[in-house]
């Protein structure tokens, strides 16, 4: 493993087959740079490549997940050098990996930060969380994601409003309103990402694989396209060690052994 | 200090007492109510002592009296066991000038849930529960039970406790304000660890004369709670603790409490 600046990449030291990466730039915030980027997918990447791994935790710390992009690369840049840098499509291979990816989020996630967050496929918030997309006080409207995403999972009367306004959500209310799966007191919130990676872990990994691709699919593509997506996953799984042991050991009434194939 | 129904454990200030008869899901007999009570006595008057856990070992945090040892036929068993046994304990947890987090493993039910409600701070596991119990023998809730409920749940509430006796999980706990802080079972023993070391580090002297503070505006009118917090902040400002603080507030760095014991 490369060494990284603006990342730490770490195995959660309770469960081996929980990854974890922490973002690592505290004096800007985890403000989203290109160098960060980059070191964050190509770690994310290598440990969705990694057998061991079952699950990745994402976080930054306690006061910030990520305050958003990096404005000083991009400040004076005009369209066409935005344009074919074209940043903000390499974060699309986040969600292209094929491995559970929950993010644990204490302080901001603004801006690329919530776009981040929204990007992984779970949520855990400490109390201290604030979501929010911003970028419409600095003149421009969310690049990486933020209008698509937040809609998506908002509905559109809220999502315009974070987008138009540039307000902040707390946790409490991104809990309600559904964007984050729980909220925790910042001393807990870690440790219940981790717990929630844990158990996700523990569960067979193939049919971890391809339920996470149903249901990214539901967000995307019609009903009838998702049903048959859905359909072919579930009768992919029969030619699984793990569904005929899982089946086996509900008719014998036992705990399951799988063997993650 | 040796016991056979607890499992004590002193590190880093903070003493965990573990209730340690999973068998009967920590069912109070004679021994483990001696025990106790002599643990928190020892805990109240040792001076490396911050901060107490108290929880139980196996499924259960506390069944309540275990009730093999109630004879049958006439007798003073109640009066006698509630005066004996269970006032002290208490007694003891809720005027100790320390503060004591009840971590919630499992179920707590009857004089067990009591146990819970007696404690200052509340971490619970997701998968635990309280169970009222009393009623269900067509008992009354004893061992502060009915002071606990109706002050923590109205009168309403506490009488629809008392008398349905309906399980309460730990969400509802947490909605109802029984309890602190809900995590998942598996991020349990890390969160009670990151609170008790908090507490463990904090100015003890002063969460005693909170805790003193606190107990008493439950039944003191306004004028006398001005006086008695009047006498407790001059106390408090008296402690090498308070001149840490101050000392900390104007070099701009975090304070190193001692307890100021």
């Amino acid at each position: 493993m490369s060494t990284y600046t603006y990342i730490h990449p770490y195995r959660y030291e309770n469960d081996p087959r929980v990854a974890a990466v922490q973002l690592n730039r505290p004096d800007k915030l985890n403000a989203l740079s290109l160098a960060l980027m980059e070191e964050l997918i190509t770690a994310l990447e290598a440990f969705d490549a990694d057998p061991e791994i079952r699950c990745i935790v994402l976080h930054g710390n306690e006061r910030a997940f990520a305050a958003g992009a990096d404005i000083d690369e991009m400040a004076d840049a005009d369209s066409v050098e935005m344009l074919l840098r074209d940043q903000f499509r390499k974060w699309e291979r986040i969600s292209a990996l094929k491995k559970p990816l929950i993010a644990a989020v204490s302080g901001y996630a603004l801006g690329g930060g919530c776009e981040l967050a929204m990007l992984c496929d779970m949520i855990v918030a400490s109390d201290t969380a604030q979501f929010g997309q911003p970028e419409i006080n600095i003149g421009v409207i969310p690049g990486a994601g933020g209008t698509q995403r937040l809609t998506r999972i908002l509905g559109k009367a809220l999502a315009m409003e974070l987008v138009l306004t540039g307000r902040f959500l707390s946790a409490q209310e991104a809990y309600r309103l559904g964007l984050v799966n729980r909220v925790v007191p910042v001393e807990a919130y870690l440790d219940e990402a981790f717990a929630l990676a844990s158990t996700i872990a523990s569960k067979p990994p193939i049919a971890v694989r391809l339920a996470k691709e149903a249901v990214l699919r539901a967000l995307s593509t019609p009903l009838e396209i998702g049903l048959e997506l859905e359909r072919k996953n579930f009768y992919l799984l029969f030619s699984t060690a793990d569904q005929k042991e899982g089946m086996k050991a509900f008719q014998e009434k036992r705990q399951p052994r799988w063997q993650g194939r | 200090m040796d016991f056979q129904t607890l499992l004590i454990h002193n590190a880093d200030g903070v003493l965990t007492i573990t209730l340690n008869r999973p068998d009967a899901y920590n069912a109070v007999n004679a021994q483990m109510g001696e025990e106790l009570l002599a643990a928190l006595q020892t805990a109240e008057q040792d001076r490396q002592v911050r901060c107490i856990v108290l929880t139980g070992a196996g499924k259960a945090f506390c069944s309540g009296q275990d009730l093999k040892e109630v004879p049958s036929g006439e007798s003073t068993f109640f009066r006698d066991v509630l005066r004996q046994r269970y006032n002290p304990i208490i007694r003891t947890l809720r005027n100790m000038p320390k503060p004591v987090i009840g971590a919630i493993n499992g179920v707590a039910a009857g004089a067990g849930m009591a146990l819970a409600l007696a404690t200052d701070f509340r971490i619970m596991s997701s998968a635990a529960r309280f169970v009222e119990a009393f009623i269900g023998l067509a008992l009354v809730p004893d061992s502060g039970s009915s002071f606990f409920y109706v002050r923590s749940l109205g009168y309403a509430r506490a009488f629809e406790l008392a008398t349905l006796n309906r399980p309460i999980s730990a969400e509802q706990a947490l909605q109802l304000g029984l309890v602190n802080v809900v995590v998942s079972p598996e991020a349990f023993p890390q969160v009670v660890q990151r609170f008790a070391h908090l507490y463990a580090q904090g100015p003890t002297r002063a969460y005693g004369y909170v805790k003193e503070l606190l107990n008493r505006a439950l039944a003191l009118p306004l004028e006398d709670i001005l006086e008695l917090e009047a006498e407790y902040q001059q106390q408090a400002g008296e402690t090498a603790d308070y001149a840490e603080g101050i000392r900390a507030f104007l070099e701009k760095r975090s304070p190193r409490f001692t307890g100021s014991l």
